[in-house]
């Protein structure tokens, strides 16, 4: 396709299953992935005849958290509704979720450059999930059902249709991610269907005003599939358009396996879902005094801690950025910073070492690390072993280090042998580096750091130049 | 004492024999079991019994009242509604399409008076979902007037009427929708209570329109009902509708006369169309009690009576259109599994296992709903109900009360309304106000027209159950109008 000609307009329809103990409207524990099915389950969320639903209040705090923190606007009054289908993963023939008075409107999140406007955070309950055996629902010879997800509370984020691009789509999702994880609203784990991107996709000639038609994809599981899928989608549509053809409006699901899209459901036809009022959930009023402690509760956002992390540690914007995504990260980060340690290299033991594994030390021990590996009293390669035992031992690494004689070795004339011996054992490289092929040197230095750890890496790199010169 | 004597108590005298020691909670429960056995061939109050419970139940309240600490309905016969979920007991909402649903819990109304240590007689029979004004929509068979077997009950409560007026259980639960406790009560000469909309938790109410639904007892005295409807009142964690709300403090407080409050007469309801020339005049007599028991008798009037059928005949289906939608073969109940798909399965089941009126409802519900006619309907609707309700509001500020006939007609032969739809919702017209608006209301006895009885309807403000209570007792005191035990044959 061409740049030039056409314009992506991407919004984001995210929904989050806030982090609570128990279901959106019954006390039934919220299952783990692999729990066999319908063993969390009871007579409201199977939608038994006689029950009623009562609308749990972590949720609505996770959604009101969420909100806050998306500058939303909460309206002094908002109500559920019913939204009425049959379907068999749906027990009660109709999902209680939010239409017309959602919890919270007008909001924006920043991405990068771009502020994405976010028309409205609801709550709504999730359905069940059918297994067939055959095909679709249609053409199955049977059809399981598993209502262990039905009920459990949801959190629709809506966005206005303000991303312009599949690394703009999927920057949103991870921001949002972070962004939940921050506030404790979410675990916000696309794999297990905590956070489900589902983007709407239209694209137009460039300079246009006018929407092109969208479509919806579905089944996306990562921010890689998300991005893959947009980018087929993109694709797929200006080729429809280019030769001649029109999209059609309809909801596509995405192929992991076949890395590509495909009709599920037209939306020609408008669906009626014959919303309603809930009679069940009396209107909240929400007491304004509950929101202004929710607000004042919030923690410090990403963006701004971002930020701040430049301006206060000199940090790069990639190192906040990689640092941030993460609360326990960037916590770890202030507290070794707190503790003493230089910044730039604390950044970069957690973005290069720790982040990777997820094994966090306390920040005491990190800062103590990052000064040991900083005033040469033992090697980097030497520092990440310590690191590990420190992780797992939760010992401090000035005792790990005396305790393994840890030191790094910079006397001359051991290394001056050290180095001589690899460069004999391998001629090769010797070779090729003095042909002038300057990379060889890596794999000579991955032999001496081989053969002793705790070699000072830059006596011992001056050591092979001056041999081999 | 005769078992036909035991059958005629109410709940203060049957607990002081009981207390006495002069009968046994099984000794009552022998009686109603044995003039069941007598009757309700004819009657057809029950759609099915439980002997497992009574006898638990009776038995539990007989060591309890030997023990000294016996609780306020010890050994009472309780017949229960089929809308009324019970652990173990099979409860169909009078229809098809759960024959053989179980529940595997019950519902916080019946579990109070469970607590109370009542004793369930059985299931009664009612109209397909709580739908109907005569029981003739059950999906099992009609249930007839104890007072004339020809004629109806009422509904869509009637078998708890019937089986309450024909001496086949102490009290029973009924539920009101539009007039479902009220009217049965009424045309079969019992008193009938339905509560302010949020008194009673509907937790187990098998529902029908569930902004408008609540439960309330039938009995034979309006002390009787002021008893069972405080012990199952109150503020339940499972249904987020409900309200510890004062106005129930009915035991102490409703024994204080009418003299001195001020009675309104709507006169949209007084000349209601279509009201039989012999309840009006039961209801003057009964205006001319009130007011020689001292209440001021007020003109009043609710000018939006008119749209209140129309507003109800939207709202109510609408709601349980979707209320309905759960009935889909899948779970529970009926299921035509043979069914060659999804589609198919639904529409056979629920083809098979719905009646008329309910598929009726579902229908209007949904078209009222849908996409381009919400507005005009059911949007239209719940603006006539907030008109309604400021109705009430204003009303209210000339009056204590609302008094008029709870039914314009007196039971109707059976099967004269069947083909009339319209007529049958009729039948509602002074009842379903005060679920619109959400009011407490009760139906007393207030003589008869041609040998049938006749209900007063008084209405209070909401949450004024003890106001309601209050005018309903001293009618009956002043009028020495009681509700009889039916001979049946």
């Amino acid at each position: 396709m061409s740049d030039r000609d056409w314009e992506v307009v991407i919004g984001m329809e995210v929904h989050v299953q806030p982090r609570t103990r128990s279901k959106m409207f019954c006390g039934c524990a919220i299952a783990e992935l692999n729990a066999a099915p319908n063993t969390h389950v009871c007579e409201i969320c199977l939608g038994m005849p006689g029950v009623l639903p009562v609308p749990n209040k972590a949720a609505i705090e996770a959604c009101l958290k969420t909100a806050l923190a998306l500058n939303c606007e909460i309206p002094r009054h908002t109500k559920f509704d019913r939204k009425n289908y049959m379907y068999p993963d749906l027990p009660k023939g109709y999902q209680i979720s939010q239409y017309d008075l959602p919890m919270s409107v007008n909001g924006y999140l920043v991405v990068g450059a771009r502020t994405v406007r976010i028309r409205r955070v609801h709550l709504e309950e999730d359905t069940g999930k059918l297994i067939h055996a055959g095909d679709k629902l249609h053409k199955a010879w049977e059809s399981y059902v598993d209502l262990n997800r039905a009920g459990v509370p949801l959190m629709e984020i809506v966005s206005e249709p303000d991303l312009r691009s599949a690394d703009e789509a999927r920057d949103y999702a991870m921001e949002l991610q972070t962004l939940l994880r921050t506030l404790g609203a979410s675990n916000a784990d696309m794999e297990k269907g905590q956070l489900r991107a589902e983007p709407n996709i239209s694209i137009r000639r460039a300079g246009s005003e006018e929407l092109g038609v969208k479509t919806e994809l579905k089944n996306i599981n990562s921010f890689r599939a998300l991005h893959r899928a947009i980018l087929y989608e993109v694709e797929r549509q200006t080729q429809v358009l280019e030769s001649g053809g029109s999209v059609v409006q309809e909801t596509r699901g995405w192929s992991e396996s076949e890395q590509r899209t495909f009709s599920q459901r037209s939306k020609e036809f408008a669906d009626d879902y014959r919303y309603f009022p809930e009679p069940d959930i009396p209107p909240l009023e929400l007491d304004r005094a509950w929101i202004e402690e929710l607000r004042a509760a919030l923690p410090e956002l990403p963006g701004a801690r971002r930020g701040r992390l430049v301006t206060q540690y000199a940090l790069s914007s990639s190192d906040a950025a990689r640092i941030v995504a993460d609360r326990s990260l960037a916590d770890l980060f202030e507290e070794a910073a707190a503790a003493g340690a230089p910044a730039k290299q604390t950044a970069n033991w957690i973005v290069g070492e720790i982040a990777p594994t997820g094994k966090l030390p306390s920040g005491k021990n990190l800062a103590e690390l990052v000064r040991l590996v900083g005033d040469g009293s033992i090697t980097r390669d030497q520092g990440r072993e310590v690191l590990m035992e420190s992780v797992e031992t939760g010992r401090t690494p000035a005792e790990i280090v005396a305790e393994h004689g840890y030191a790094q070795l910079s006397d001359v004339s051991e290394l001056r042998v050290l180095a001589e011996a690899v460069i004999d054992s391998n001629p090769k490289a010797a070779a090729d580096f003095r042909a002038g092929r300057k990379q060889a040197m890596q794999a000579l230095m991955a032999d001496l750091r081989k053969r002793a750890p705790q070699a000072n890496p830059k006596i011992a790199n001056e050591l092979l130049l001056k041999l081999l010169g | 004492m005769t078992s036909s004597d035991l059958t005629e108590l109410g709940i203060k005298e049957a607990s002081r024999l009981l207390r006495l020691g002069s009968i046994s909670a099984s000794d009552l429960v022998t009686a109603h079991v044995e003039r069941i056995e007598r009757l309700d061939s004819h009657v057809k109050a029950y759609l099915r019994f439980t002997p497992e419970l009574w006898e638990k139940q009776a038995d539990e309240a007989d060591r309890r009242i030997r023990q000294g600490d016996a609780p306020p309905l010890a050994g009472i016969p309780l017949a229960v509604k089929d809308v009324l979920c019970v652990r173990g007991v099979e409860t169909t909402a009078g229809s098809r399409i759960l024959r053989g649903f179980k529940p595997p819990y019950t519902g916080t109304a019946v579990a109070r008076l469970f607590e109370a240590g009542a004793v369930m007689l059985g299931v009664t029979n009612c109209d397909e979902f709580a739908m109907g004004s005569s029981t003739e929509n059950s999906g099992y068979f009609p249930t007839r007037n104890p007072w004339d077997l020809d004629r109806v009950p009422g509904g869509s409560s009637g078998g708890s009427a019937a089986a309450v007026a024909a001496g086949e259980a102490m009290i029973a639960l009924g539920t009101d929708t539009g007039g479902s406790i009220r009217q049965p009560a009424a045309l079969c000469g019992v008193v009938g209570m339905k509560p302010t909309y949020g008194r009673v938790s509907r937790s187990g109410l098998i529902a029908f329109a569930s902004s408008l639904d609540q439960i309330g007892p039938l009995t034979r005295s309006v002390d009787d009902a002021a008893v069972v409807l405080s012990l199952m009142s109150g503020l339940d964690p499972l249904d987020a509708t409900s309200s510890d709300r004062p106005g129930m403090e009915v035991l102490n407080n409703f024994g204080g006369g009418v003299k001195g409050m001020r009675l309104g007469v709507p006169r949209e309801y007084y000349d209601v169309k279509g009201i039989e020339a012999g309840v009006k005049s039961a209801i003057d007599a009964a205006l001319a009690d009130l007011r020689i028991a001292g209440a001021e008798i007020v003109d009043v009037s609710l000018p939006h009576t008119d749209y209140g059928l129309a507003a109800y005949y939207i709202i109510a289906p609408a709601e349980c259109s979707s209320n309905l939608a759960r009935f889909d073969g899948v779970k529970y109940g009926l299921s035509e599994v043979d069914a060659p798909n999804i589609t198919d399965e639904y529409l056979q089941t629920r083809r098979k296992g719905f009646g008329t009126e309910v598929r009726r409802r579902v229908m209007l519900g949904t078209y009222a709903l849908s996409s381009g006619y919400y507005d005009a309907y059911y949007l239209k609707a719940q603006k006539v109900r907030t008109l309604i309700k400021r109705d009430f509001d204003e009303a209210f500020k000339h009056c204590d009360a609302i008094v008029s006939a709870t039914s314009p007609t007196v039971a109707f032969p059976i099967g004269s309304k069947t083909q009339d739809p319209l007529s049958m919702y009729l039948c509602d017209v002074l009842t379903l106000g005060g679920n619109l608006a959400g009011l407490p209301g009760i139906s007393v006895p207030c003589g008869t027209s041609d040998g049938l009885p006749v209900g007063l309807q008084v209405l209070g403000p909401q949450w004024g159950e003890n106001v309601v209570l209050r005018v309903a007792r001293a009618y009956e005191e002043a009028s020495e109008v009681r509700a009889e035990v039916a001979s049946v044959v």
